[in-house]
């Protein structure tokens, strides 16, 4: 028996005496969930990870997902990446947990509890896709600063909660309301306690979305620690940053939020296209609101090796941000032509959608599969990066995977 | 026949016993059921030898900075003049992997330096600022990477259908 096995199978008591300090509100410590102080170093037990996703950052926790771990159709905890700007918080109190609306735009300054918000508003279940708005850096050239993800940085899980439009009827918003922006129970790296790791948000008509949801459950049970427990703002199809994660406050802003990571160049790109490795000065980035077209293969796996004559099954997801998906196309030879893929309606706006196709191949060699959507305005994705942009955001360039016939 | 006296001596010297004798159940079972809320699955009288529960700090170890092949264990650094002072800098608030995953030229890495002196709290770097840009540009510079790089890593498999 190991010494987390130990610690699980034990009670608060037997925490205590290891800590050597007892667990004020221990009562209220999540089912199975190991206190900082004596979690295991192995980050894939600790967040209950696949072992097979890539550890991008350990200070703070960056871990990406790898395209076959996302193949089921609502993304399991196993299988989504994990983005933080600063530290998880360690001291979560349910009975004391309050989020606090205030702002220049909010007609009083309000505050619900996590009963109060579960009781007094309906709730509403809805399968979200979330992106990181820098999944596929690692492709830019110039390289871009910043966690080098590659296509891993995306999952789409199905998130319960209430509607965000709903408590800003009840808290009440004057009509100059331009933005809302969030604020959370993370902490800084630099360890300065007057520092918000990351303040971001989006416009109120976004605020107002059927979708947008304040949610405490993902995938039907509460949210795991590393996505925001017990309380996450999710605006799916915009960027990750904007869902915050450990939800304590929402301002009601009468002007475009400017908490960190608002501002910069931030979660911004270009207002207008450049050549690679263009200096942009500030005032003329602009901030990126819905995530492009894109899609994924996740099944098979890179690399699968088949015998000449068979034909190769393969399918994934794909996505477009606030639009939807409205053509499915793969090429076996390298982009010279293409043939349309099944491709399902989403479960609901805003999740992703899956397709699936079958080809054969015409003689032994390497190949590529490569997939492209296209969305409902008839933007597909490129083959090569997109526009190159300082910080390496929006890359959608189609997926690829290795297939040879022998 | 006894007396009165006697008999209550007697009845008096019976239930201090008992007492007795229910204080020391009292005290047993007590003992177990503490013990129980410890360790409830009696793994202490498993033959299994048992790993220490108490952590222990690492001992002192004379090769905390380790080089192996060319990289610094700890930190996953590349060895090269100014090694220490990067460590020694750029480890404090985040891992050494934020560093490590990217790729700039001077100008670039000084300006990372700047943007987190402005907004992060990184201290004024003084003169190792400059032995940091010059290490980092050295070993962390951008490659050429073109529009689209070719499938790399492959590991391949038999797709068994």
């Amino acid at each position: 028996m190991n010494r987390r096995k130990f610690v699980q199978n034990s009670g608060l008591g037997a925490m205590a005496a290891l800590l050597g300090t007892e667990i004020v509100f221990g009562h209220t410590l999540p089912k199975g969930y190991l206190p900082l102080g004596l979690q295991d170093p192995d980050p894939f037990k600790m967040f209950d990870k696949n072992p097979e996703m890539l550890v991008l950052n350990d200070k703070p926790w960056n871990i990406e997902s790898l395209a076959h771990l996302l193949d089921d159709r609502i993304t399991p905890n196993r299988s989504m990446f994990i983005r933080n700007n600063g530290i998880i918080p360690q001291e979560i109190d349910l009975a004391t947990w309050t989020l606090t609306f205030d702002g220049e735009s909010v007609e009083r300054k309000k505050s619900y509890s996590l009963a109060e918000l579960k009781s007094r508003f309906s709730q509403h279940t809805y399968q979200l896709t979330i992106e990181c708005g820098g999944n596929g850096r690692s492709e830019f050239n110039p390289p871009a600063k910043g966690n080098q993800w590659s296509v891993g940085a995306v999952h789409s899980a199905e998130w319960t909660g209430v509607r965000l439009r709903d408590v800003l009827e009840d808290v009440g918003i004057t009509s100059d309301a331009v933005y809302i922006g969030f604020h959370a129970a993370d902490t800084h790296l630099s360890g300065d306690p007057k520092k918000e790791p990351i303040s971001r948000g989006f416009p109120i008509a976004k605020a107002m979305q059927d979708e947008t949801l304040l949610a405490f459950q993902m995938n039907g049970k509460d949210i795991p620690l590393a996505h925001g427990y017990p309380l996450r703002l999710v605006a799916g199809g915009w960027p990750a940053s904007t869902s915050g994660k450990w939800l304590t406050g929402i301002s009601v802003r009468d002007r475009v939020h400017d908490g960190p990571k608002m501002t910069g160049d931030s979660y911004r790109v270009p207002c207008l296209p450049v050549a690679p490795g263009t200096e942009v000065a500030e005032e003329d980035m602009c901030i990126i609101e819905s995530m492009p077209v894109k899609s994924l293969i996740t099944y098979p796996k890179t690399g699968a090796t088949i015998a000449q004559g068979k034909s190769l099954s393969f399918r994934g997801h794909a996505w477009a941000g606030e639009l939807e998906v409205t053509r499915m196309e793969y090429s076996i030879d390298f982009g010279s032509t293409w043939k349309e893929c099944t491709l399902e309606a989403p479960a609901n706006r805003l999740a992703w959608q899956h397709f699936s196709g079958e080809t054969r191949f015409p003689q032994k060699g390497y190949y590529e599969v490569w997939v492209r959507a296209t969305d409902s305005r008839g933007n597909a994705q490129p083959m090569v990066l997109p526009g190159w942009n300082p910080k390496g955001y929006l890359n959608n360039a189609c997926h690829r995977i290795a297939v040879k016939v022998s | 026949m006894e007396t009165p006296g006697n008999s209550f001596e007697q009845s008096a010297r019976a239930i201090s016993r008992m007492m007795g004798l229910i204080f020391v159940m009292f005290l047993l079972v007590g003992g177990f059921l503490v013990y129980l809320m410890i360790d409830p699955t009696l793994s202490a009288f498993q033959s299994e030898p048992e790993p220490t529960l108490i952590a222990v700090a690492p001992p002192e170890e004379d090769d905390f900075d380790k080089i192996e092949n060319g990289i610094h264990l700890r930190t996953g650094f590349v060895e090269g003049e100014g090694l220490m002072t990067v460590v020694n800098n750029c480890t404090n608030c985040h891992s050494a992997k934020l560093v490590t995953q990217n790729r700039m030229d001077a100008d670039g890495w000084r300006k990372t330096i700047k943007w987190m002196q402005e907004t992060q709290n990184l201290w004024d770097l003084g003169k190792n600022e400059d032995i940091i840009v010059d290490y980092l540009a050295m070993y962390y510079a951008p490659g050429k990477k073109g529009r689209r790089l070719n499938l790399t890593n492959i590991q391949w498999y038999v797709l068994e259908e």
